[in-house]
């Protein structure tokens, strides 16, 4: 009835474990009870967990990636705290439970952390920067935010019921195989990622075809913002690389459930193409996750500077320099593998190629702020931040790149040290910029800057302190994943590393501050503009938050900023003669149903639920036929109505001295 | 203040001089170091004046500046378009030279050249330890590594387990370690000394304390080794063999007086069944 699922997989083999259970839970259920305390339950579903709109979807995915980020940090500290005390000594967590720590720590990053926010960033930013009222398939892109948050869920719950896997987010076989680790934690994880990953390539296609198909009259490709640009290159990735990643668990799944042989050491397993899969997939996604942040940057360097982006269309042949050559690197992830000399020389150099597109990138930015009036707004004060720290990413990111180099340092911390240098100042301050820069947009009132600026100084300084030591140590021969060392010149470095993700905790702190105090002092800083930067491009030309139907007119594309164009001709805000009826998708609540089976399919394989996992399947299948089926997916709204709304925009605008520009 | 900040820095300088890697003990780990040096200068060319043109810019061009240029529309020159495609791109011409033939002169599978005929040594990785099999000299070591300095040492590796990676920092760096398959490494230490060795792949509960010892000694003191290695009361064959294998922590060294003959080469074929029996058990890419 229950498959392998008894009593045993509570999680009392450490008190550590319980308190992480514990958690979870109560923080499932202080938000069940706030929910119901405020009567908010229907709201939430009608205007939120069944829209298809893509400004509540992108917000709904910022806040999975939020949660999850405080999530990955937990494990962060846990780590860190673990190794600053473990010399010669078992530390606080024994290595069962250190080694699910890292694990889930690089999963929940990666797929539930970066993953979502970006993908939330892309559907703020995207529809609204190309003059669209919704991407190209709203009810994939519902599908979309609820399968990646039934894989986040599966993470989350391996919390209280199970254990999550021990084999890194990399899950390498053999180890991660049947006969290594029997238990459910593999599954997890593999579960986890196969459904997300569907829900990745969904989203990959939907907005190729949106940002192909959807633009506003006029925006031809080069006139398209930097960040669409970039989020178009992530998009093809996603849909090409996906698939590889959903190849690999799959099989791997296949050799723990079905008994095959794809990456077992004996029965003619070969364990080496698997690494050769996931890196096929590995490497498009570090790409993945930093074209979109590079192109929020471009965004911001341009708009906090006053000046048009340097080098527009050096930048967008750079971008897509960069996604095809990002499918040309993946053997440098195993140099140590027993390559020839002539395989490891030839992705050493292709590697080290894709660094000149990214130098001509840093370079733009720089030449953007050259005579510029820069303004240090937070999103800027990262893009700051990033750029003198991303480029010694960079550098030590050649350094491995040079194969006989990293027969020295792979499996280091300096590897370690390495991709947190390129995800935490490349990826998160990107994210984190974009997520300050458009607050106001998504949400129509100021983000308190103060706060803003302060969780910026944490991240940065906290940064240098935790990952600078951790370069050393690789100097040092220090392996990565120890759950404890018998080297006492480690320790030092350890503990200034520890003391850097405490840095690193106040700025999550800083944070949650700054989204209470900008919550609170909402009515004093209501955005009635909806241009509260003097932006350049289209999203800043609608009200903040944007109406159901983002433009009530498409608006008319005749240069690279729009909307700077348009405040300079002095036709922002201009008064149509007319409106007409517009029609929009209709919520549906098919999207997140299928997430839930999704997340109860996952879970019923796991724990070999079977009877469970056809009930799911074929649920699935039915909602999926019901949903098709439907053929009145769209509902209007009168001309008269959106005529309504304009007006009062209009009022509110003309309310303002000036009104406008 | 200053000046306990400054003991520090002085402090960590001399401690990094002294890590494994900035601190190579044999030409190859040498030859390996140098490359990092090499390229860390190069990349230097590029990373200084990004970092210090960034803060330059920022501090320059700040809004509340009175004296700084404002030039809103200027965004085009094709004469810096092409400076800062072609200077990178030279750049990693220069480097690609240096990756191309450094990979090929440091091929860990390249015999080194020496004139005395290297020792063979064959490693098996285990849960947790690492077996060494001296074929010349009939002998096994568990968790030690012994040879002689100036005499060029050729590792075979495999594993009876899970995917784990050979490291020797100061000597050679890593390869990995797979059942079924065979990889190599080369080793010469300059001089005697005592080296760390590890597992740098990740492989289970028992990963942290997989670490062995390295032993460069002189021919003399080598020989004496061998001999105490022979008086051991135990031999390594196909019965004893199993219960070293199976998964233990922390293990002592130990020694075997005698290794039955083909033992190496049966670990490997356990997991082939013979089906790589020509191939030798070589990973595809070097078949």
């Amino acid at each position: 009835m229950f498959g392998r699922l008894t009593i045993e997989a509570l999680p009392l083999y450490s008190w550590v474990a319980v308190g992480g259970a514990a958690v979870t839970v109560g923080g499932a259920l202080l938000v069940a009870i706030v929910v119901t305390w405020l009567k908010a339950w229907k709201y939430l579903w009608t205007e939120w967990l069944t829209s298809v709109d893509h400004k509540r979807i992108g917000i709904m995915y910022i806040v999975v990636a939020l949660i999850m980020l405080v999530r990955g940090f937990v494990d962060a500290i846990m780590m860190r705290a673990q190794q600053a005390v473990a010399l010669n000594s078992g530390g606080y967590l024994p290595p069962e439970h250190f080694d699910q720590i890292f694990s889930s720590h690089g999963t929940i990053m990666i797929f539930f952390m970066a993953m979502p926010f970006m993908t939330g960033l892309l559907n703020i930013a995207v529809p609204l920067q190309i003059g669209t009222r919704d991407v190209a398939f709203p009810f994939l892109n519902s599908l979309s935010l609820w399968l990646t948050s039934a894989g986040a869920g599966l993470v989350l719950v391996s919390l209280v019921i199970g254990k999550f896997s021990t084999a890194g987010w990399t899950g390498y076989p053999p180890y991660s195989g049947v006969e290594y680790t029997p238990g459910v934690g593999v599954d997890y994880w593999i579960w986890a990622i196969l459904i997300s990953g569907v829900g990745s390539t969904l989203s990959g296609i939907n907005f190729i075809v949106t940002i192909l198909k959807r633009r506003a009259p006029g925006m031809t490709l080069m006139r398209m913002p930097p960040f669409v640009w970039t989020a178009l290159c992530t998009s093809v990735l996603m849909a090409f690389a996906f698939p590889a990643l959903t190849v690999a668990c799959g099989l791997l799944a296949l050799d723990r459930l079905a008994g095959m042989h794809f990456f077992t050491n004996a029965h003619g397993g070969n364990m080496m193409n698997y690494p050769n899969l996931f890196w096929i997939w590995g490497h498009p996604e570090v790409y993945i996750l930093i074209l979109p942040a590079f192109g929020v940057f471009s965004e911001v360097v341009s708009t906090f500077s006053r000046k048009r982006l340097f080098g527009y269309e050096s930048l967008v042949y750079a971008t897509a320099a960069i996604a095809i050559l990002s499918f040309t690197v993946w053997l440098h992830h195993f140099f140590t593998m027993g390559s020839s000399a002539n395989v490891n020389a030839f992705f050493g150099i292709t590697t080290m190629i894709i660094a000149v597109p990214t130098g001509v990138k840093v370079f733009n930015w720089l030449l953007t702020m050259y005579r510029g009036r820069i303004e240090f707004h937070p999103s800027m004060l990262w893009s700051i931040g990033f750029m003198v720290t991303f480029v010694i990413g960079g550098m030590t990111g050649v350094l491995l790149a040079i194969p006989s180099a990293d027969f020295l340092m792979h499996n280091t911390t300096f590897l370690v040290a390495h991709f947190h240098n390129m995800i935490i100042p490349g990826v998160l301050f990107g994210y984190l910029a974009g997520y300050m820069y458009w607050f106001p947009k998504a949400f129509g009132f100021a983000f308190d800057r103060v706060w803003g600026a302060r969780s910026f100084w944490c991240w940065f300084v906290g940064f240098y302190l935790a990952f600078m030591p951790l370069y050393i140590l690789g100097f040092k021969g220090m392996p990565r994943r120890m759950e404890h060392y018998n080297d006492p010149s480690w320790q030092p470095y350890l503990m200034v590393a520890a003391l850097g993700a405490v840095v690193v905790l106040c700025g999550i702190g800083c944070m949650v501050m700054q989204l209470y105090v900008s919550v609170r002092d909402r009515n004093l800083t209501r955005d009635s503009t909806g241009d509260p930067w003097d932006g350049r491009t289209l999203e800043w030309s609608t009200s903040s938050p944007p109406p159901a139907y983002n433009f009530a007119v498409l608006p008319e594309v005749r240069d690279r900023e729009p909307f700077l164009d348009m405040k300079e001709r002095g036709v922002a805000y201009q008064r149509p003669a007319h409106y007409e009826d517009i029609y929009m998708p209709k919520n549906s609540m098919v999207g997140v149903v299928m997430g839930a089976l999704a997340f109860v399919l996952g879970f019923a394989v796991i724990w070999y639920i079977w009877w469970l996992v056809i009930a799911c399947g074929l649920a699935m299948w039915v909602a999926l036929i019901a949903k098709s089926s439907d053929d009145e997916a769209e509902y209007m709204i009168p001309a008269a109505e959106v005529a309504k709304i304009e007006e009062a925009r209009y009022r509110a605008l003309g309310s303002r001295a000036g009104g406008g520009t | 203040m200053t000046a306990i900040v400054g003991a520090v820095l002085v402090a960590g300088a001399c401690d990094l001089r002294r890590s494994a890697v900035l601190d190579p003990k044999g030409p190859i780990a040498l030859a390996e170091r140098d490359l990092l040096i090499d390229a860390f200068i190069v990349m230097m060319l590029v990373v200084v004046p990004v970092i210090l043109l960034t803060l330059f810019f920022a501090w320059r061009y700040r809004a509340s500046s009175t004296t700084a240029a404002y030039t809103p529309k200027w965004a085009e020159s094709v004469r810096i378009d092409t400076v800062v495609w072609v200077i990178p791109a030279l750049i990693v011409v220069a480097v690609a030279v240096l990756v191309w033939r450094s990979t090929h002169k440091l091929d860990p599978y390249r015999p080194l050249a020496s004139s005395v005929a290297p020792l063979e040594v064959q490693v098996v990785a285990q849960d947790w330890k690492w077996l060494f099999i001296y074929p010349e000299q009939g002998i096994a070591v568990v968790n030690q590594l012994a040879f002689p300095s100036g005499r060029p040492v050729s590792l075979k590796i495999t594993s009876d387990t899970v995917m784990n990676s050979f490291y020797v920092p100061q000597l050679a760096g890593q390869i990995y370690a797979m059942a079924g398959m065979q990889t190599k490494l080369q080793l010469l230490a300059d001089a005697p000394g005592t080296f760390v060795g590890r597992n740098s792949q990740y492989s289970g509960g028992g990963f942290s304390d997989q670490h062995f010892e390295v032993i460069a000694q002189t021919p003399a003191d080598f020989d004496a080794w061998v001999a105490k290695a022979k008086q051991a009361p135990v031999k390594l064959d196909a019965t004893t063999y199993p219960a070293l294998a199976a998964k233990s922590r922390r293990n002592p060294i130990a020694y075997y007086s005698a290794v039955e003959p083909g033992l190496y080469d049966s670990i490997i074929a356990k997991f082939t069944h013979g089906n790589h029996a020509s191939g030798a058990a070589t990973p595809p890419a070097r078949r």
